[in-house]
């Protein structure tokens, strides 16, 4: 026998979208940064691993990779993110027009990103095959790299859907708003990785 | 308990059997495996029978009816205090295993006394390379797959592999210690009793990993000093007609690029050396006991009972094979 | 900026309601009927039930591989099965069993039943639900036609390196294993990311964090267990692969790499990986016990404290697999101390659940009989992992049939008794009928009986010294009975499990119909029809106890508003379960299933090039984006700016 409803709340009034913590969408981009984080944390691990029964690092007679693309990679990264909070507080006012140009700007930067990164392969002075030290350092660029891209690729298409009809309902703003965050956290898991690529193989003896 | 009676009696009954058991207690090691095997299954043997204790009677106590009207929480104030102290009991039981567990174990990670035999092992897919080691190189005996220890003497074992990983372990005298390639690890042994031992490869190492078993003796220091003295002898020349017709089979043909017999031409490195294979216990790593029957069955078909090993099948005429046995069975 | 009123639009309420408000929901939520229909849905009942058969059948071809090695290994020098074989039979059983049939079917049920134990109409996400069987099915299928293919992995299930390297596998083999190994991450990766959004966002009303049931609360820890330690394997089997494909290092110690790099890696996964099998059955026992003994469990609180402390210690464990390598005896005594500390959590479980029978009054239905002979066997298996946490016994009993004894106490009597037990309980909820009682019985005893027949000798065979992973042994060292003893039982266990599926299927046509609440339980799930239409609830429950069905006796009180001409959820906030949001739930799509076939292409085809990996992911992209692609056309009837 089913149990009869007992009427109490009526909830119509409800919004159907929320920003932050209040949407379904926050959340699961949250656990991805989980996941991917301890990925990062681990590809880490595995590098002062390697790294630890290592007489030098590199080691020798390999020498440390060439700071300026990756430098200049760090800077745009780094300055990338005014544009993109720029972006995340149109998003969460509503502001289509901002919204529309932000997301281009960040497409753009994200093309010349691609483009020093193809620069700072060229300069780790280390192919993936020669060893292990070429291999993790081979690896932490393309682990970022994979991130990096598909939050690119999040960003044309929502560069492009917020241009058409689709862009003026409240989810997609959501949308935008949680791709700006994914955007930091792209940034922020390269400031180790930079550290760990260019400046500990010249920190370390 | 019911099922920890029986495990118990088995034990007993396995300590005193088996030349491949780690209840053997044949070494200083696993001696102290003994005693902290059975602090441990008295212990949780003990937390066992609670537990059961505890559910038995929980169960029987008021059997529920299908019409059963659910019940509320409540009336269980004197279990909270219960709960603390079973908390607290299991952790007293653990702190005492973990303690008992780390004084073992530190009594038995102990220095490795000076006065210890130096011995090398390599493992192979699917053998043991041995090396007794001596200040003076000359004196450096070289054997598969077996071990000769003196009782009462320490040996330090430094371990390492040519391949992938395997595991060195002769249970009846101590644990095991893995042989991972790029690294060097060892293991000091102390053996109390004499007796024929059987060690086994332990970790998984590919298609003839059942395969890889280590024949080890324990005797005697005047027996040891007898058989590390033959093991030093170089190998005798053929005497007899067939002896030589497998003399001049090995010298020439496959076998020489392969194997080691000191005192001939052939010098192989790649595997076992066979300058005294006839004084062993076995062939092919445990596969066969050492006979003339199974020397001619390894021979002629060495993939047969040991299928992917790294000794091809040779194909030799019935008169070569019958030479080659013979001279082997020479090599003492 | 046009602002249209919802006001207008159809919702659920005192006016819409019964006979009326089915139609109406019915018609929303259910999916188009044929092929496409079942292809594209996105219901999570239905990928549920799908995910659960799957994985049972896995435990069936799992389990057969099992008989093979029993029957290869009953007399010494068997020869049955050629090595070659058997290596690939051990390592197929093994990756079946923990990455094919224990992890998916406890990440099914909960796909199942948990979005109904919340009381919400679907699980979060559900397109990536779908995707999620897909890809698991997938890579399920490359495992097992790779078998039948002779190119079935042969390295064990945890493919230790070098022998799982390069120059000690060639042929693909080993590459089948790794990339099976990321189709069953990426699969349960997306169902912990959307358990945990479920569980967080998805509550009933009034359903906070502490009214949650126990299983819910497990399920939660077990999603972030998930989380943390998947990535490690596929970092894992990632680097194995380009070591094998792309000529990387990472595990060649000729050129600065480590072997041992691996094992760190694949532990740190593979120990959480076990609570992640477990974690998930103790909820069950939970559940079943509450229903059986007829009360609440008792001290709630400290089986959630209990779940999360085990949940956190799983972490620092991993190197008790890896005693015999050689690391410093001093970070030893650390993994000893931990190993031991995280049996404590367990040791609160299960007092609780027998101090709920204590205060309770137990019914043996067969579910309960399951309980009973968990707690009977899985603590066996549990004492035994202590004694194998302590180093110096480890280093005899590490590689010996003592392991395995203990891993499948633990599995089988941890994990196997309570998902048999919770089959039994609610496939009356999935099915509309009761499972036969009297079979059921039978079927306890008969697999209760043959696993302590199967395993209980392999303690001794292991403390005689047989090593594992050898397809065969030499006759006179002890070792001929206790595996002949073995193979019967394991005999027996197989005709328990062919037993139970056969009750399953016939009780299918001629159980007796069961209704929504036939065991008189206290959860949600129990409060809306068997089995659940396909919006699971006419109207959301409102929720005020831990146990809502005992404690609102006739009447459910539910709150209303929820739109019945789309499919729309509530979302309540994270803490205490207050209504926040009203939801969209997506609709039913093909594009996950081609999704996955790209995917799918892509990681095989990577096996022979890796140039697939870039040329596959544009597929792979393409696929996503038109998932993701709104397809709506023009304004939604409701305010788009508020
Ligand atoms: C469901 C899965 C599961 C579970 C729950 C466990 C639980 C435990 N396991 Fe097990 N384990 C495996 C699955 C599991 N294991 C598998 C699959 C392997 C092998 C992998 C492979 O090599 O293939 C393995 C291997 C394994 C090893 C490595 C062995 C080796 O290879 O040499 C170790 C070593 O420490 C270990 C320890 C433990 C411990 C301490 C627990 C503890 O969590 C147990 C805690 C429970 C109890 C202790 C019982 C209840 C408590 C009480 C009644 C209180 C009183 C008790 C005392 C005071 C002692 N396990
Ligand atoms: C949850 C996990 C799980 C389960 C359920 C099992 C179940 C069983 N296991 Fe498993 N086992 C493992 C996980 C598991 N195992 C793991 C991880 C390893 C390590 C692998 C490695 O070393 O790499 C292992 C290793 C392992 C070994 C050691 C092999 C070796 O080292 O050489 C053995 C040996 O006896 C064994 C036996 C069994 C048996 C007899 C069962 C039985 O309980 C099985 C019972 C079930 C059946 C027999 C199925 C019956 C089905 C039918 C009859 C058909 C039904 C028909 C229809 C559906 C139409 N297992
Ligand atoms: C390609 C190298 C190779 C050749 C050629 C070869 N062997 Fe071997 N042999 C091996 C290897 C490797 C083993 C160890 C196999 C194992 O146990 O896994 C072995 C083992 C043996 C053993 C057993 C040794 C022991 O200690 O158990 C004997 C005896 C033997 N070979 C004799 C011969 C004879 C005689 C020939 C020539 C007809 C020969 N071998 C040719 C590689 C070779
Ligand atoms: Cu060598 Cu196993
Ligand atoms: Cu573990």
């Amino acid at each position: 026998m089913m149990l009869q409803p007992r009427f109490t709340d009526d909830l119509a009034t409800l919004p159907t979208t929320a920003f932050s913590h209040r949407s379904l969408t926050w959340w699961g981009v949250l656990a991805f940064f989980l996941i991917e984080g301890s990925a990062f944390a681990l590809a880490f691990a595995s590098y002062f691993f390697l790294m630890n029964h290592e007489q030098g690092w590199p080691p020798p007679p390999w020498s440390p990779p060439d700071l300026l693309a990756g430098t200049l990679f760090t800077i745009v990264m780094l300055l990338s993110e005014i544009p993109n909070s720029m972006l995340k507080h149109a998003a969460e006012h509503g502001q289509l027009k901002k919204v529309r140009a932000g997301l281009l700007i960040i497409v753009a930067i994200g093309v010349l990103l691609m483009v020093l990164r193809i620069f700072e392969f060229a300069s780790l002075n280390v192919l993936w095959t020669d060893n292990a030290y070429g291999s993790i350092m081979w690896a932490l660029l393309v682990l970022h790299l994979a991130h990096f891209l598909t939050d690119w690729v999040d960003s044309c298409v929502l560069a492009a859907l917020m241009h058409t009809e689709h862009g003026i309902e409240k989810r997609r703003f959501v949308d935008v708003s949680e791709n700006a965050m994914y955007w930091r956290f792209v940034w922020l898991t390269w400031l180790p990785i930079y550290v760990m690529v260019y400046w500990l193989p010249r920190w370390i003896p | 308990m019911r099922r920890l009676l029986p495990g118990l009696a088995a034990v007993a009954l396995v300590a005193c059997e088996g030349r491949q058991s780690v209840t053997g207690g044949d070494g200083l090691h696993s001696g102290q495996f003994n005693s902290l095997f059975l602090i441990f299954l008295l212990v949780t043997a003990f937390f066992y029978l609670l537990v059961i204790a505890f559910l038995v009677a929980a169960v029987v106590r008021r059997r529920g009816r299908a019409e059963d009207r659910p019940e509320k929480s409540g009336g269980e104030g004197g279990f909270r205090l219960i709960l603390i102290g079973w908390v607290a009991l299991v952790a007293l039981g653990l702190t005492g295993l973990t303690a008992a567990s780390y004084f073992s174990d530190a009594a038995a990670g102990g220095a490795r006394p000076a006065n210890a035999i130096r011995i090398a092992v390599t493992a192979n897919q699917w053998w043991w390379d041995v090396r007794y080691l001596d200040p003076v190189p000359a004196n450096t005996i070289r054997t598969a797959n077996e071990l000769h220890l003196p009782v009462g003497v320490p040996v330090h074992i430094q371990l390492k592999s040519n391949d992938v990983i395997h595991s060195f372990w002769v249970p009846n005298l101590a644990g095991k210690q893995d042989l991972i390639p790029g690294r060097i690890t060892d293991i000091t042994l102390i053996p109390r009793k004499e007796g024929l031992y059987r060690g086994q490869c332990a970790e998984f190492c590919g298609l003839q990993h059942a395969h890889m078993a280590l024949d080890v003796t324990v005797e005697p220091m005047e027996t040891f000093e007898a058989w590390r003295r033959s093991q030093l002898r170089p190998a005798p020349p053929p005497a007899t007609p067939l002896a030589v017709t497998g003399y001049n089979y090995i010298m020439t043909q496959e076998c020489s690029a392969c194997h080691n017999i000191s005192g001939t031409p052939a010098s192989g490195q790649v595997a076992p050396d066979l300058t005294h294979i006839a004084s062993r216990r076995s062939i092919g790593a445990g596969t066969f006991p050492m006979s003339r029957g199974h020397l001619y069955a390894w021979i002629a078909d060495p993939q047969s009972a040991k299928p992917g090993n790294h000794m091809p099948y040779v194909g030799l005429e019935p008169h070569e094979l019958h030479g080659v046995v013979a001279y082997l069975e020479t090599l003492k | 900026m046009t602002v249209l009123s919802g006001k207008e639009l159809p919702r659920d309420g005192v006016k819409l309601s019964g006979e009326a408000l089915h139609y109406r929901l019915d018609k929303t939520w259910s999916r188009q009927p044929g092929l496409w229909g079942w292809l594209s849905t996105v219901d999570h009942k239905e990928i549920g039930r799908r995910y659960i058969i799957t994985a049972m059948i896995f435990l069936a071809l799992g389990g057969l591989l099992a008989l093979a090695m029993r029957m290869q290994l009953a007399r010494p020098e068997s020869g049955l099965i050629d090595p070659d074989r058997y290596n690939q039979i051990f390592t197929m059983h093994g990756t079946t069993m923990m990455f094919l049939f224990a992890v998916p079917v406890m990440e099914a049920v909960a796909v199942y039943l948990i979005p109904l134990m919340l009381g919400t109409r679907n699980i979060a996400f559900p397109r990536l639900n779908a995707f999620s069987y897909w890809i698991y099915l997938a890579g399920g299928i490359l495992l097992w036609v790779a078998f039948v293919l002779d190119i079935g992995p042969d390295a064990g299930w945890f493919a230790y390196v070098p022998l799982s390297g390069p120059e000690y596998s060639p042929g693909k083999r080993t590459d089948v294993w790794a990339q099976m190994v990321t189709f069953t991450e990426i699969a349960a990766l997306a169902v912990a990311v959307e358990l945990v959004a479920t569980i967080f966002k998805q509550r009933a009303p009034g359903m906070t964090l502490a009214r949650m049931p126990l299983y819910v609360w497990a399920i939660l820890i077990t999603a972030f267990m998930v989380i943390f330690s998947m990535p490690a394997v596929t970092l894992a089997s990632s680097f194995l692969l380009a070591d094998r494909l792309v000529g990387t290092q990472f595990f060649n110690p000729f050129e600065r790499g480590d072997a041992l790099l691996w094992q760190h890696l694949f532990w740190f996964f593979g120990h959480p990986e076990v609570y992640i099998i477990f974690l998930p059955a103790t909820g069950f026992v939970s559940q079943l016990t509450e229903t059986f003994c007829r009360r609440p469990v008792f001290a709630y609180s400290a089986v959630v404290i209990a779940l999360v402390s085990n949940g956190i210690l799983a972490f620092g464990l991993w190197v008790h697999h890896m005693f015999a390598t050689g690391l410093p005896r001093l970070g030893y005594s650390f993994y000893t101390a931990a190993s031991m500390a995280v049996s404590i959590p367990t040791a609160i479980q299960i007092f609780c659940w027998i101090t709920t029978m204590w205060l309770g009054r137990p019914r043996f239905d067969t579910p309960f009989l399951y309980v009973i002979g968990f707690v009977v066997t899985f603590v066996i298996g549990g004492l035994t992992g202590v004694m194998i946490a302590s180093v110096p016994l480890d280093l005899q009993l590490h590689d010996t049939y003592f392991i395995v004894a203990h891993f499948h106490y633990v599995l089988i009597g941890g994990a196997v008794f309570p998902l048999l037990g919770a089959l039994t309980y609610w496939f009356p909820k999935i099915t509309g009928r009761m499972m036969s009682e009297v079979i059921g019985k039978v079927n306890f005893w008969m697999i209760f009986l043959g696993f302590q027949i199967a395993f209980f000798p392999m303690h001794i065979s292991g403390i005689m010294g047989m090593p594992r992973r050898v397809y065969t042994y030499p006759a006179g060292l002890g070792w001929e009975t206790t595996n002949l003893i073995s193979t019967v039982g394991a005999f027996v266990v197989a005709l328990a499990v062919l037993l139970f599926v056969l009750n399953a299927v016939t009780s299918l046509f001629r159980g007796r119909i069961a209704g929504p609440n036939p065991w008189d339980a206290a959860g949600l799930e129990w409060a809306t029809s068997s089995p659940p239409p396909a919006y699971n609830f006419a109207h959301i429950p409102l929720v005020s106890s831990r146990t809502p069905l005992w404690d609102e006796r006739g009447h459910l009180p539910v709150v209303t508003g929820l739109r019945v001409d789309d499919r729309e959820l509530l979302l309540t906030s994270v803490l205490d379960a207050r209504p926040d949001v009203r939801e969209p739930s997506p609709l039913p799509t093909i594009w996950p299933l081609l999704a996955a076939l790209a995917t799918t292409a892509m990681f095989v085809s990577s096996m022979f090039t890796p140039w697939a990996v870039v040329i596959g992911s544009l597929p792979v992209a393409a696929a996503l984006i038109f998932w993701f692609w709104p397809k709506e056309p023009g304004l939604p009837p409701e305010p788009v700016i508020e």
